[in-house]
């Protein structure tokens, strides 16, 4: 969970980061959609590193999910009587919504590749560049898309606050001392994410972007 | 104080069991836990019932052999508490108060609340040990420990094995235990040379016993009696991740 989940949140973060090009217009954020297909070239063939990258969150993601259901799986048969009372006593909601964050996301995913990748949920389709599928799928008359990216990226925010510090843990890279020092390092990634990824669909449902 | 108590009551091994109401009447707040649980079974007996059976034996919070869900908290809301030190002045006059044995695959139940934790033992003798040369007793400065490391070796080493941890998990995981009694030893100068092949061995056979997987929710240190802290299984799992990777 811990080494999967730390390329996956690699990942977001450049994924965040390459969103934001949006701000810069049209042109910036096309020419990093197309930067990312040549990368590398002319020593590579075009989209290699790109597919490469997609391979190994594929990879990802999928033992990610084998690692979650088989911990699900192990702690129902360990717990085959369950309890008439049971209070949490240990601080904090994250915890407890993991399982449910990762269905969540897994289904966002899915809605999130139909519409701006491949563009068959999207109002521009598959034909388009990149911004025009971008600015078209957040338009204020759409803004129940919007409404769906908020939540499920508020749900990834909360999957994380948990994750991040989680993965140190169980690569035993945790203790005492450092406890404070990663769950906050944790809420401040989750947080960075939230916004970054919040911020170019709400402008442009607003019309700050247009 | 008058209380009514739903408590698990199971004949033995094979039975299903069910939760049965109980009133008690003339409860002191003085009393432990498991004192109102004797005023119940005194009651019982006289009028020919079955006493409601528990596992207990020191009563000073110091053995690890009590243990009961309470309210839906492994040995009850009272922080860093053993059942038998838990008193009755945190109970309200007239609560209801529901009591379950821990609730864990490896851990069956024996009859009403007691449960059967040979499972732990089983995870000590795969690797709880330190390996010395008998004879008679070293001097006691002979072999230098680090303060700190001292310190944190008999936080972990506090660890009574009630089996709260697990019966608190989420997962049934018994990753607290198993960690403190790894980090108890490999803290220490006298468990260097087993340290990767212990905590291989204990963790492999903590998985065998059926305990669930852990993450790292938190739900066993909140409710520990003795307040093993959760960097223990950080500790677990580096030793483990080293064992593994040679």
């Amino acid at each position: 969970m811990a080494v999967t989940g730390a390329v996956m949140v690699i990942f977001l973060l450049a994924h965040m980061l390459g969103n934001v090009k949006i701000f810069f217009g049209r042109e910036s954020f096309n020419a990093y959609a197309h930067g990312l297909r040549t990368l590398l070239e002319p020593m590579a063939p075009y989209r290699l590193l790109l597919t490469v990258l997609e391979i190994v969150l594929v990879v990802s993601v999928v033992a990610h999910m084998w690692a979650a259901i088989s911990l699900a799986r192990r702690a129902r048969k360990a717990r085959p009587v369950k309890y008439v009372a049971k209070k949490s006593q240990a601080g904090g909601y994250t915890t407890h919504i993991m399982r449910f964050g990762g269905v969540t996301i897994v289904l966002f995913v899915v809605w999130h590749l139909l519409d701006l990748t491949f563009g068959v949920v999207n109002p521009k389709g598959f034909d388009s560049t990149p911004a025009d599928r971008m600015i078209a799928g957040f338009d204020a008359s759409r803004w129940w898309v919007t409404l769906l990216y908020v939540v499920a990226v508020v749900m990834i925010g909360l999957h994380l606050r948990h994750g991040i510090w989680s993965a140190f843990q169980t690569l035993g890279l945790a203790n005492r001392a450092r406890y404070r020092a990663l769950k906050a390092v944790a809420a401040l990634v989750s947080a960075a994410l939230v916004i970054g990824f919040l911020a170019p669909p709400l402008a442009i449902t607003f019309g700050v972007i247009k | 104080m008058n209380l009514t108590l739903k408590v698990w009551r199971q004949s033995g091994p094979s039975d299903a069991g069910r939760m049965v109401t109980y009133r008690v009447e003339d409860v002191s707040p003085d009393m432990s836990f498991l004192e109102m649980l004797d005023v119940l079974n005194e009651r019982l007996i006289l009028e020919g019932d079955d006493p409601v059976a528990f596992d207990h034996d020191c009563r000073e919070g110091i053995c690890g052999m009590c243990g009961m869900v309470i309210n839906g908290v492994a040995h009850g809301e009272q922080r860093a508490t053993t059942t038998c030190q838990l008193h009755m002045r945190h109970f309200e006059d007239g609560a209801t108060i529901t009591i379950e044995p821990w609730r864990a695959a490896p851990f069956p139940v024996v009859k009403d609340l007691v449960v059967d934790r040979s499972a732990f033992d089983r995870v000590i003798q795969a690797g709880g040990f330190v390996s010395v040369p008998a004879g008679s007793a070293p001097d006691a400065h002979s072999i230098p420990v680090r303060k700190e490391d001292a310190d944190d070796a008999f936080d972990a080493a506090t660890c009574i094995g009630c089996g709260a941890c697990v019966a608190a998990c989420p997962n049934g995981s018994a990753s607290l235990f198993t960690a403190a009694k790894i980090t108890h030893l490999s803290l220490l100068p006298q468990g260097q040379p087993e340290r990767l092949s212990r905590a291989k061995a204990m963790v492999d056979q903590m998985d065998a016993e059926g305990f669930g997987g852990c993450t790292n929710t938190g739900e066993c240190t909140a409710v520990c009696p003795k307040g093993i802290p959760l960097d223990t299984i950080a500790q677990m799992n580096s030793d483990y991740l080293k064992a593994n990777a040679k």
